[in-house]
């Protein structure tokens, strides 16, 4: 590959064709600011933000879609250049609420970092002073809002939602001034097509759109004293909720986040690996149950809340596929509601069931009217990493120097098989281990996925090879998809998740400064994998008494009321 | 609301089948979203939600993206449209001469501000940057026809040539050109 030789800032810097002077740039460590850039999306050069001098001709260019060229003298710092960043800053400041301590991205904003970073002030902002858009926020549903007036058109989230999801919910609507970002006809995530996944929260460089934040109504349950507060935490949270205290992606944290929740007055805290077990339980036998009555494949996992949306909304006809196990989430709910209280002597009404996850989705299905098998509803209230973060801080706990604590018991037994629940590929896995033990007393070999795009693999149980596809993002998941629906797919069991790289890339995740945070994340869950001492979610003491005292067997009558759920199509696009 | 006529499919597929015939006479592309998006508005008089999401499924598209074309540009509406379609201009050449004057009469007469249409549907109340008649300013546009060197009083009398016949007022304005 011919390579290029460019001078940026007195280094000569070489870069292979193609590659932009931004990449050229961050390539030789000089960092320039950049706000409609993201490094999974395509590129806009929209914000102007990212502006360079050419000092041969003395021109502006905008770094993130400007191709490097051979004996191009590029400059980072001249005066020009720093004036017109911040003059982009200004303007679209100019235009933006002065609210930094109203809103939920104060903090993480990457437009308030940058205006700190070039030194903007109130005063260069008020010499442009003027009209301001003036939309109404769009707050309902219970995954997402959006907040029009922050938004600063980059375009991230209708590049991710479109690009990484191929869900196309929102896009730019009207013109000039009146130009939003938006949903179709400004409805809200729950009346459209939209997964409710979060990815397009998680590129936002603002706060134009969050979660919507049950941080209140935890706080509430927590200083009420007649209530019983259970909160269970997803895998992958163990290996990202450090990020917001300053530790590297993919640091396990497991003992320290256990620690803070009691801190913080939960009243019992589970890990959601026990029932990401009894899940695989659950689901293997249901996939087996396939298997054995030569039932319609392939078979689709259906732990993903944000999958199962999309598959309402644009796959209405592919709902019999999907696994009728609930996801981790309910199981978990539903059992602390039915077996723990009754164990436990507690009144099911007194509880009050928090979840930490790394997902907005979680969220909406929390509240889908079918998730009562307990009586009430199932789950309370559904909080993100970010928002776990944001009470601990508010605590004042100093996260990093917790003493580790334990996981409480009688749901307190986790396996390896369950925390790479977290990544993508791993609910295959774990479910694979299982189904093949049962049915072979075999086990399994690593099945090695990947974490990025379609991966398949072929497994071979009792004398039949089954062919296994694994998609996250949900574009990804449409190819899969298309084939089914034309019976050209090969595959007998097909996992997705809507996430890129699964729950580690959960749209409520911690904003990472690195662009690897996933990855690092992901490998932190194998290695919780390889250090723990039950590997099959079917060794799982706890379950195994579960379904002893109290379910009785896999797909039981029991289980089909408490642990199984059903879907409806939506006619919406 | 539910429909309790018992015809509700019924209605529904003759509402919808000159959209079908819309939809089958454009290959089944991206490309051909515009020209369906015009045919449709042609039609049904502006742009419904549920033609475009008929449209968005037909085309394998999103409805938020089709929301996004149709907002683009300014010849889609998402409104119900009036019969006639003012045009007031508040170019420069008008504005000087009292063009916001006419505007406001026009407002008052019609009881609905700019970018309004009036509950019979008979009219559409917009304004435009410049019609390009700057020599007759103030200028309205009314449908096709172009009216010149208007005061606040004349306009009642130009209206009134648009209402329907049996509304009619007995004045009749001409029109000064016709496109
Ligand atoms: S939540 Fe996901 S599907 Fe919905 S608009 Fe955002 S990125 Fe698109
Ligand atoms: S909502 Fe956020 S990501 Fe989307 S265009 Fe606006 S600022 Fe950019």
């Amino acid at each position: 590959m011919n390579k290029i030789t460019l001078t940026i800032d007195d280094q000569v810097v070489q870069v292979e064709n193609g590659a932009t002077v931004l990449e050229a740039a961050r390539r030789a460590g000089i960092d320039i600011p950049t706000l409609c850039y993201h490094p999974d999306l395509s590129l806009a050069g929209s914000c102007r933000v990212c502006m360079v001098e050419d000092l041969e001709t003395s021109r502006l260019l905008a770094s993130c879609v400007t191709p490097a060229a051979d004996g191009m003298r590029i400059s980072t710092r001249s005066a020009a250049a720093r004036r017109a960043r911040k003059l982009n800053i200004e303007l679209l400041l100019a235009n933006h609420p002065n609210d930094c301590l109203g809103c939920d991205r104060s903090g993480s904003c990457e437009l308030q970092r940058l205006a700190a970073d070039l030194g903007v002030d109130r005063r260069s902002v008020d010499r442009f002073a003027g009209q301001k858009r003036k939309r109404p926020p769009v707050e309902q549903g219970f995954s997402l809002k959006r907040d029009p007036n922050k938004c600063i058109l980059c375009g991230r989230c209708v590049r991710a939602c479109g690009e990484i999801q191929g869900v196309m919910a929102l896009d730019f609507a009207g013109r000039g001034f009146d130009a939003i970002v938006t949903t179709a006809f400004d409805l809200p995530y729950s009346e459209v097509n939209c997964a409710e996944c979060g990815q397009c929260a998680a590129v936002c460089p603002v706060g134009a759109i969050t979660e919507i934040s049950e941080i209140s109504r935890v706080w509430e349950a927590l200083d009420d004293p007649d209530m019983f507060v259970v909160v269970q935490t997803a895998p992958s949270v163990q290996v990202s909720i450090g990020e917001e205290f300053g530790l590297e992606p993919g640091t396990v944290v497991t003992g320290k986040l256990i620690a803070a929740l009691k801190r913080l007055g939960f009243d019992r805290v589970f890990s959601t690996e026990f029932s990401a077990d009894l899940t695989i339980i659950e689901e293997g036998h249901e996939f087996i149950s396939k298997i054995t009555e030569s039932k319609k494949l392939p078979h689709i996992t259906s732990c993903c809340p944000g999958w199962v949306k999309y598959a309402e909304c644009n796959y209405p006809d592919l709902l019999e596929h999907v696994s009728t196990a609930k996801s981790p989430q309910q199981m978990f709910s539903t059992i602390v509601k039915t077996f723990y209280a009754a164990k436990s002597g507690i009144d099911p009404e007194k509880i009050f069931t928090v979840s930490v996850m790394p997902c907005t989705a979680k969220k909406l299905e929390k509240a889908r009217p079918e998730h009562r098998d307990s009586g009430f509803q199932d789950t309370d209230a559904v909080l993100t990493t970010r928002e776990l973060a944001r009470m601990i801080k508010e605590a004042g706990l100093d996260f990093i120097n917790l003493e580790d604590g334990d996981y409480d018991q009688i749901m307190g037994e986790t396996t390896g098989a369950a925390a790479i629940f977290g990544t993508t590929g791993g609910v295959t896995e774990a479910a694979l281990r299982t189904v093949k033990e049962v049915l072979t007393g075999e086990s399994l070999d690593r099945l090695n996925l990947g974490l990025v795009g379609i991966r398949e693999a072929q497994v071979e149980i009792a004398g039949r090879v089954y062919n296994i596809a694994v998609a996250s993002g949900l574009a990804n998941a449409a190819k899969l998809l298309d084939d089914v629906r034309e019976g050209k797919s090969k595959y007998d069991w097909i996992e997705i998740m809507a996430c890129p790289h699964g729950c580690v890339g959960g749209g409520g995740q911690p904003f990472s400064r690195f662009s690897d945070a996933k990855d690092r994340r992901a490998r932190g869950l194998t290695e919780i994998d390889q250090n723990r001492q039950i590997r099959k979610s079917h060794h799982n003491p706890d379950v195994i008494s579960l379904y002893e005292e109290f379910l009785g067997e896999p797909l039981g009558e029991k289980s089909h009321e408490l642990l199984h759920t059903s879907y409806q199509a939506r006619n919406v696009r | 609301m539910n429909c309790v006529c018992g015809h509700a499919q019924e209605n529904l597929d003759r509402y919808f089948s000159p959209l079908y015939s819309i939809l089958n006479s454009y290959s089944k592309a991206e490309s051909s979203l515009i020209p369906i998006l015009q045919d449709a508005q042609e039609h049904y008089g502006y742009l419904p939600q549920e033609v475009l999401r008929e449209i968005a499924g037909h085309l394998g598209l999103s409805l938020g993206k089709v929301y996004g074309v149709v907002t683009f540009y300014s010849q889609f509406h998402l409104q119900p449209r009036g019969r006639n379609v003012i045009r007031v201009c508040t170019g420069t050449a008008c504005h000087v001469r009292g063009g916001a004057e006419v505007l406001k009469a026009i407002e008052k007469q019609l009881g609905i501000k700019a970018g309004g249409t009036t509950d019979d549907l008979e009219f559409t109340l917009e304004t435009v940057a410049c019609i390009g008649a700057c020599g007759l300013a103030p200028v309205i546009m009314v449908n096709d026809d172009t009216h010149g060197r208007l005061t606040p009083e004349k306009v009642g009398l130009v209206l009134d040539a648009y209402r329907s016949k049996s509304k009619a007022g007995a004045n009749t304005a001409a029109p000064v050109s016709r496109h």
